[in-house]
């Protein structure tokens, strides 16, 4: 059986955080006497993921999603359990360790503001010792795969936000890693640019065999890039297995869409019992269990006169969107 | 620690933060011409001391431009490296780009120190060296490698001493986040550096030697080259650079351990 890249047993942190109350009284409680309280907000957690591996990490804002990815890549301690990143221990940062890992965060940026973005990558290659020969050779072919050869040459401050990121993973991919933590890549990015990304994403895991941990809002990039996810809830693992399964387990509908022909068949439809998610006209989607689609559409097909009729999924973010905010999945 | 690699990578901040800075020619501009009226100031500061005595502490007005020399070189050294760095500190732990630090496989105290400098620090720097170069010339001082090798220790010393104090304060931040206070506070005591130890009370100077050694890196570069260093005083004063660089460096790894990053 092949090893696991990264190993984690029964994992919690703790942070000290500090409250305070409203108005001027609070503020100056605060100020003199602080209360702090220790919340645990990773709770007893155990996952291995294998080389190669693409996982998606779920939840809800403050679920603990980013915590995990900083203390499997050596930036947080953790208070209890043990991990294991390619056979190191990664809050000891060893240089072998940091070589073969990198993060990338959405929302945060590492390139110099002020200078093109090809400075930055030289820099970074002298940081992780790469020869001059052998960073050009990777900036061209990265470059060339994400599609910025113009924007190289221009400074930081002057490239779009999809412009800046992709010379983002640049810089944080020029040392080859195996493994990539990407903290919430595609915020603020337009459907292109997001689009762009994962496509990026996807031939990068095909060509490096690299394994990927992915936090991320946007569904599009669990569902396009993931098959295992593992959803976090409050600081506890609810679900760790294939994203379909969970999809199949978690939603047991179908949405069915029906154009009716005439506004009075509509009426009628829409009176007959079934549950209606959305109506527009003749435009009716009803919900419905699985296991009834075919008596649901003998009813539906003899009894009103309708013009044309889909059968779908109900979206998967709406599916996501229940399952975060669940204890148990 | 690969030498080779950290000068090359010590070129490569160089360039990177020079070209940083270029981008913005009339900020570097006006940069210079306030060193200029800095050091123009603090030269009249001193004149009006010294309009009615012959000496402060037991130095004459020639004495004291040497002690103005050291400070304008430290001073200089502060805006070129310390100011655009380690107050940077600040900034990286209060929004999580320490992060992007830690995780480079290279020593984060170097890194975090050294990646910018600013340009107009280093035309203080020429200043405070041809102030000293004038000063020795009107005090009639020979010149020879033992004694240029003394000078330089002592002043290396003292820029030692100002780092670790300066690097000490911004790691303090990793717990309370804002310390900007803390550092203004120590450049404030840096002004008390343009004038002789000797100037201070008994009380004073014993604050100023051990606990906030401000006025003593001054003054002993200062005594080395007017010929009136006691050997002690050199030798205390590497064993204080040493201490204070090694205690800075345990305090960053220890400091570390209770970095939690900025929330995403």
């Amino acid at each position: 059986m092949e090893e696991n890249i990264i190993q984690v047993e029964n994992l919690s942190k703790s942070f000290d955080i500090s409250s305070k109350g409203p108005g001027l009284r609070g503020t100056l409680k605060h100020f003199f006497k602080r209360e702090t309280k220790s919340i645990e907000v990773i709770k007893n957690i155990n996952f291995g993921i294998k080389k190669g591996e693409i996982v998606g990490f779920l939840g809800a804002n403050g679920a603990g999603k980013t915590t995990i990815l900083k203390i499997l890549c050596g930036l947080i301690y953790p208070s209890q359990g043990k991990l294991s990143v390619a056979g190191n221990l990664p809050y000891k940062r060893n240089t072998n360790f940091l070589k073969n890992i990198t993060l990338i965060m959405g929302q945060k940026q590492q390139l110099i503001w002020d200078l093109p973005p090809i400075e930055s990558f030289y820099l970074n290659a002298a940081i992780y010792d790469i020869a001059e020969f052998e960073a050009k050779k990777r900036i061209k072919k990265l470059s060339d795969m994400l599609e910025i050869e113009k924007e190289l040459y221009i400074p930081v401050r002057k490239l779009s936000l999809g412009q800046r990121m992709k010379s983002e993973l640049l810089a944080a991919l020029i040392h080859k890693p195996n493994i990539l933590f990407l903290d919430e890549p595609t915020l603020g990015l337009d459907i292109n640019a997001q689009r762009n990304l994962r496509k990026f994403l996807q031939i990068y895991n095909k060509e490096t065999n690299a394994t990927i941990c992915l936090t991320s809002h946007y569904m599009k990039d669990i569902t396009s890039l993931c098959k295992r996810v593992i959803c976090i809830h409050e600081g506890c693992l609810t679900y760790d297995g294939e994203l379909e399964k969970l999809l199949k387990k978690i939603s047991p509908v179908k949405d069915i869409l029906i154009i009716c022909k005439t506004d009075k068949d509509a009426k009628e439809l829409s009176n007959s019992g079934f549950f209606i998610k959305n109506q527009n006209q003749k435009e009716i989607t009803i919900t419905i269990k699985k296991d009834s689609i075919k008596s649901t559409l003998n009813k539906i097909l003899n009894k009103f006169e309708i013009e044309d009729l889909y059968i779908n999924e109900p979206p998967v973010d709406e599916i996501i969107g229940n399952i975060l905010v669940k204890e148990k999945v | 620690m690969n030498i080779k690699k950290y000068i090359k990578i010590y070129s490569l901040f160089l360039y990177t933060s020079i070209a940083s800075e270029l981008e913005y020619k009339y900020n570097v501009i006006i940069d210079f011409i306030t060193a200029i009226l800095s050091l123009i100031g603090s030269l009249f500061l001193l004149t009006i001391f010294f309009q009615n005595t012959d000496n402060i502490g037991g130095w004459n007005f020639e004495q004291a431009l040497v002690i103005q020399g050291i400070y304008t070189i430290l001073n200089g050294i502060t805006n070129t490296w310390f100011n655009p760095n380690l107050t940077e500190i600040v900034k990286h732990i209060r929004e999580g780009t320490l992060d992007f630090v830690l995780l480079k496989p290279i020593d984060s105290q170097f890194f975090i120190s050294l990646k910018k400098i600013s340009p107009s620090g280093i035309l203080e720097i020429i200043l405070g060296f041809s102030l000293l170069f004038y000063c020795i010339s009107i005090n009639q001082i020979n010149i020879n490698l033992g004694f240029l090798f003394l000078c330089l220790t002592t002043l290396f010393c003292s820029i030692v001493i100002l780092y670790s104090l300066w690097f000490l304060i911004s790691t303090t931040t990793i717990w309370f986040v804002k310390t900007w206070n803390a550092t203004e506070v120590l450049r404030s005591f840096l002004y008390i550096g343009r004038f002789p130890l000797n100037s201070f009370s008994f009380s004073l100077r014993i604050f100023f030697s051990i606990f906030v050694p401000i006025a003593f890196i001054t003054s002993i570069p200062s005594e080395v080259i007017l010929g009136i260093a006691q050997v002690w005083e050199i030798l205390f004063e590497l064993i204080v650079a040493g201490i204070f660089f090694m205690v800075s460096r345990r305090f960053w790894f220890f400091a570390l351990k209770y970095y939690t990053s900025a929330s995403s």
